[in-house]
């Protein structure tokens, strides 16, 4: 017999009700990677944009500074960790396969006992985890959901690689999801391109470290093509990026702000050529002083528009990440 | 129409123009994007997909590394030119 199963009954829509942010304490300039590599800061500022990033100390771990950042953005929802029902973590520098490390960052909050799961989506993973909340919280699994993009990727960076060794930062970004009476989050355009999986990847799989001689073995770093990435992100992301807009019946012209993944500020630059945006869109430049943080750089340079008054609550943000998978996801949302 | 490989070198001069703000004047076959022109691994696939678009070619990835000189590029947009 198919007995009736009562249908759920969730929030009519979601938004972001608020946002934090964490940047280890350390600041590394150029000048420091200099020491590894030959190249020169002029080099890498004319390639990249990045002039200084964070990178975190032995107490500065995935979870405590997903800590940190996730407190600060419930506190900034005006709500309290006991309110929280889920938590989505998006990371791929968490290096213990097993446990979650969400399950962690939702007791040191004292979150009760929400659903709690990581997710890997590189780049896009803040994305991600703000697709699958919007959904949780129209659905009734959960009235609220943090989402947490956290990295140390100075833990998986070749300081001795003169093509990646400056790009990347560390640190956590959250935001909490909740009901909406107004649609504030729109439509995703999501996806992945697996036939370009080795374009952005990990060198070496952690399982190399079985062999008796892994000793020798260099720890693993994240590689990436460049040209071929930046190609990628430029003209493939610009078209996703529309598509996002075209989807949520938002015009370039009613655009506030433009965030989209950290990566460089080269790619940045070709995106909002590409894209045409018009000259009073605010573009999120974080890179400079934060690096790449993968997962984290979205709601990270979020955070930062907003505390210095470039962006302010109810402008409306055009978001787009992208990276290794290939992987990427793109949403207009209200910001908080 | 095709483009002949002087129509082709012009194109390819006011694409490098445009992107890293070189005289069209200087460049010339035999000159290299990276030492040359001041044109580096970034601005060469930006000038790559102009050059796609401009001349209805496909130029991938893997192609791209081989384009030295302009006039490599010419030769590589001549012989591929749809």
């Amino acid at each position: 017999m198919t007995a009736k199963i009562k249908p759920t009954k969730g929030a009519p829509y979601a938004r972001i009700l608020g946002v934090g942010g964490y940047r280890p304490h350390r600041v590394v300039p150029n000048e420091e990677i200099l020491k590894h590599i030959d190249s020169s800061d002029e080099w890498i500022r004319s390639r990249s944009g990045i002039a200084t990033r964070h990178w975190a100390g032995p107490d500065e771990t995935v979870a405590t500074m997903s800590v940190e950042a996730g407190g600060k953005a419930i506190a900034a929802a005006g709500l309290t960790p006991e309110q929280i029902g889920g938590v989505v973590v998006a990371t791929v520098s968490h290096f213990k396969q097993t446990p979650a490390v969400a399950t962690e960052i939702a007791h040191r909050l004292g979150a009760g006992k929400p659903a709690a799961f990581d997710i890997s989506a590189g780049c896009a993973g803040f994305g991600y985890g703000l697709t699958l909340a919007k959904g949780m919280v129209t659905d009734d699994t959960a009235e609220y959901v943090l989402v947490v993009g956290v990295e140390r990727l100075s833990d998986l960076t070749d300081l001795e690689d003169r093509a990646t060794a400056f790009l990347f930062g560390d640190g956590a970004g959250a935001v909490v999801v909740g009901p909406s009476e107004e649609p504030a989050m729109g439509p995703t355009v999501w996806g992945s391109e697996g036939d370009k999986s080795d374009t952005i990847t990990q060198t070496l799989p952690w399982d190399v470290y079985r062999d008796e001689k892994a000793a020798e073995v260099r720890f693993p770093a994240i590689t990436q093509e460049g040209q071929s990435v930046f190609r990628w992100a430029v003209y493939e992301m610009a078209k996703v990026a529309q598509q996002a807009l075209d989807e949520a019946g938002v015009s370039p012209q009613d655009l506030d702000v433009f965030i989209p993944h950290q990566a460089n500020m080269r790619i940045i630059d070709s995106m909002v050529k590409t894209l045409e945006l018009p000259e009073h869109v605010t573009v999120a430049r974080d890179v400079e002083t934060t690096g790449n943080t993968s997962a984290a750089s979205i709601p990270l340079a979020m955070e930062r528009l907003l505390a210095t008054g470039q962006a302010k609550s109810g402008d409306t943000a055009l978001v787009i990440g992208f990276g290794a998978g290939l992987v990427y996801a793109a949403t207009v949302v209200t910001l908080p | 129409m095709a483009a002949t490989q002087e129509e082709i070198v012009e194109g390819l001069a006011e694409i490098v123009n445009e992107i890293a703000g070189i005289p069209t004047e200087d460049v010339l076959l035999e000159k290299s994007f990276t030492d040359d022109l001041d044109v580096d691994s970034l601005s060469m696939v930006e000038v790559v997909v102009a050059a796609e678009e401009r001349f209805d070619v496909k130029i991938p990835d893997d192609d791209v590394k081989n384009l030295k000189t302009v006039g490599d590029a010419a030769d590589y947009i001549l012989k591929h030119q749809g």
